[in-house]
């Protein structure tokens, strides 16, 4: 399977890609880890006539950590997975997925950006963006924009960057030191898409009541789904096994996966709830607290 | 357009078209083929090369175009003066390989592996390991002479 042709750019800086990709506007598509544009477009399912690479954009590489996590659009998943940072409990959330995205290779090109341009329903990056209350920064006609994750997830492969327009880095919000999470995830193989899986950020106050939730899951729809109701069963309150229960049951009701391969719909419904629960357990047993 | 990378030290420069994948560019265009194909869908890691020393790349998900101005190594650039890299030794030990089909990925994965984590568990192998198919071992000589290699690596004289 070989791609169909298409004209190859380098671009060296992000006014030079800016200006291809306002040149070419719908024909062109950013080249940054590839690893998922590649075989889409070896299996003929996208065919961009200009593939603009990004990759010698140095700066486009950097993982910053200052009064954000701030990932550019080349920085690969495994800087994550390899951060030195990425063993403290407030980044939970991005040490268990940085582990279990694609396989190990796979991960030494992919790229976070990427994964979120990308938008697949099974995405494990997207899901978290949702948990985590990321932001993702975007370069159009009008200059720079900084566009919450919730409204940069349009529709299943569809994402708020318009033709022309491209993604420059990702932000994460630093959480505070009563914040942990966790990525719960089940696939029948590595490397497969998940079968469901479910991104959990928990904020504890000073009093242990929870100050924020985040709850989002992922193959269960056409877009990875915040599970708004499963987040409010949890804030405010003290993080009880019925608590949990009625965030978990949220997740399942508002899960709304196929039936493929991987399982039917009752399953993948059940399974949301499940990975929702074990992973707000998870998150909170990395707080210290038992519930 | 034309495409300059070393491959195991040598240069090549070769006129492809855009679309060419790394994992042709270096078996056909360069004639290398200890590369190999196997699932041609990012999934098997039969044709995993190493990238500027450190990463391991699936090459047919890569461009020959992104590699151009960067090293590849490949498995015919392990041996070094007619003496099997440890890598290799380790396999041929421990009986690491059958039909020994994804056997060049599987010492390109463990070689770049190796220089991030020189002394790994039996589980970060098989976790390390785990983008690379192989459907005759079983996977336990594999992982035997991952550990074998890693502590012949660590060895400085054996060092290649």
């Amino acid at each position: 399977m070989i791609p169909a042709a298409f004209d190859y750019v380098r671009a060296h800086s992000t006014d030079e890609a800016f200006a291809l990709l306002q040149q070419h506007g719908a024909d062109a598509r950013v080249l940054a880890g590839g690893q998922s544009l590649i075989p889409a477009m070896r299996f003929r399912l996208a065919r961009p006539a200009v593939l603009v690479d990004i990759n010698p954009i140095t700066a486009l590489s950097a993982v910053t950590l200052d009064g954000a996590l701030t990932l550019g659009a080349t920085a690969r998943d495994v800087a994550i997975e390899r951060a030195p940072w990425i063993g403290e409990t407030r980044w939970s959330l991005l040490h268990d997925v940085s582990r279990v995205v694609a396989d190990p290779v796979v991960r030494q090109m992919a790229t976070v950006v990427g994964s979120l341009c990308h938008n697949d329903p099974a995405g494990d990056w997207t899901t978290t963006a949702l948990a985590a209350r990321a932001e993702v920064v975007v370069r159009g006609a009008t200059g720079e924009r900084t566009v919450a994750i919730d409204d940069f997830l349009v529709d299943s492969f569809t994402t708020a960057v318009a033709d022309g327009e491209m993604a420059l880095a990702v932000r994460f919000p630093v959480p505070d030191d009563r914040t942990a999470g966790a990525y719960q995830k089940v696939e029948r193989k590595v490397g497969d898409f998940a079968t469901a899986a479910a991104a959990v950020q928990i904020a504890l106050a000073k009093d242990g009541t929870v100050r924020q939730a985040g709850i989002a899951l992922s193959a269960a729809g056409p877009c990875a789904v915040r599970v708004t109701a499963a987040e409010a069963a949890l804030t405010g309150q003290k993080p009880t096994a019925d608590a949990i229960r009625a965030a978990a049951d949220a997740a399942e009701k508002a899960s709304e996966p196929q039936a493929d391969l991987r399982g039917s719909v009752e399953y993948k419904k059940h399974l949301a709830g499940v990975l929702v629960a074990r992973g707000i357990r998870q998150a909170l047993s990395r707080l210290g607290v038992q519930a | 357009m034309k495409v300059s990378v070393k491959i195991n030290g040598v240069a090549y420069e070769r006129d492809v078209e855009p679309r060419t994948l790394l994992a042709y560019f270096i078996r056909e265009a360069c004639g290398l083929t200890g590369t190999h194909v196997g699932c041609d869908t990012s999934s098997c890691g039969c044709c995993v090369v190493v990238l500027d020393g450190t990463t391991a790349v699936k090459s047919c998900t890569m461009l020959a175009a992104q590699a151009d101005g960067h090293e590849i190594l490949t498995v015919e650039g392990l041996a070094k003066g007619g003496a099997l890299h440890p890598i290799q030794q380790a396999f041929w030990d421990n009986h690491g390989l059958q039909c020994g089909y994804c056997t060049p990925g599987m010492m390109l994965t463990s070689y770049a592996m190796l220089q991030h984590t020189p002394d790994p568990s039996e589980a970060e192998i098989r976790e390390g390991l785990a983008g690379n198919l192989c459907r005759c071992t079983g996977y336990v000589n594999i992982v035997k002479a991952v550990r074998q290699a890693a502590g012949a690596m660590r060895e400085p004289a054996a060092k290649a």
